[in-house]
């Protein structure tokens, strides 16, 4: 399962938005071990392109070797798919090369809407998760899950109790 | 003359878990035929099996991307410091790619 603040989630989908048709791509960052994503960093599509997404390897090394100084692990890995379903395409499997990532994709194809999903992606093998929005600024305990993306018969919605 | 390489977690298997190796030699192709030596399996990952550097990865030599200095031909240097990356790209489902290419006006593809 992928827990992730709504802020962070918020700020993931605008740069999706912006970048939009092309997509966009960026890292979450957190402390090495924990799992926790908290530090959004956004990066550039040196492909800009509609179909294909790659970090620019100068920026890359930049980025890695400042989450090594800061004993930090590339928690998520997100990029957009601008006229697709938010699953990972053979491409995206045949490059997933972080193992403990969470491989997040967003679909900008509706324009009001979007498709998020989480992934792992380990040695080809494609694993859906449940991603848990954290609502940090309101209460930090009234912890709200939602699973997105996935069928319906396994929504836990809110409602579901009436 | 020793030069210390970075390995990402998805190659540490082959190093036993090492996130820092070192090795030798006047070349990046002679450098990771060095480690394979000592680390089976590693090479496979990083040169494919026509002897380019695979595009899975990025490596870098001390600051620089390998791709512009000659890639597996690119000069080492005692004290010279290697990073091995996961390249991290990937894209929309194939078919969308070659929708695109197709719609793409003039393009070989719409010929």
């Amino acid at each position: 399962m992928l827990s992730i603040d709504r802020a962070i989630v918020d700020a993931i989908v605008a740069h999706a938005r912006r970048d939009h048709p092309d997509e966009a791509c960026g890292v979450v960052a957190g402390p090495a071990g924990s799992d926790l994503a908290t530090r959004h960093i956004p990066m550039e599509n040196a492909a800009r392109s509609m179909t294909f997404y790659e970090f620019d390897s100068m920026e890359q090394l930049r980025v890695w070797r400042e989450m090594d100084d800061r004993d930090e692990a590339p928690v998520v890995i997100y990029h957009s798919h601008t006229a697709t379903e938010a699953y990972p395409s053979r491409t995206d499997v045949s490059f997933a090369g972080e193992p403990d990532a969470h491989y997040l994709l967003v679909s900008t194809r509706e324009p009001d809407s979007e498709e998020i999903r989480s992934f792992r992606i380990v040695a080809g093998v494609v694993t859906e998760e449940k991603v848990c929005i954290l609502d940090a600024g309101v209460d930090p305990h009234a912890v709200q899950s939602y699973m997105f993306g996935q069928s319906p018969a396994t929504v836990d919605y809110e409602c579901s109790g009436r | 003359m020793a030069i210390e390489v970075r390995i990402p977690t998805i190659l540490r298997s082959h190093t036993g878990g090492a996130k820092i190796v070192e090795g030798t030699g006047d070349t990046l192709g002679d450098l990771f035929a060095d480690l394979d030596s000592r680390h089976d399996g590693l090479k496979g990952r990083l040169v494919t099996d026509t002897g380019a550097l695979h595009r899975f990865v990025n490596v870098y030599i001390n600051d620089e991307d390998v791709r512009f200095l000659g890639a597996l031909e690119a000069k080492l240097n005692d004290g010279d410091s290697v990073t091995i990356l996961p390249a991290v790209a990937g894209g929309a489902p194939d078919f969308a790619a070659v929708a695109a290419r197709g719609l793409r006006a003039g393009s070989p593809a719409a010929r």
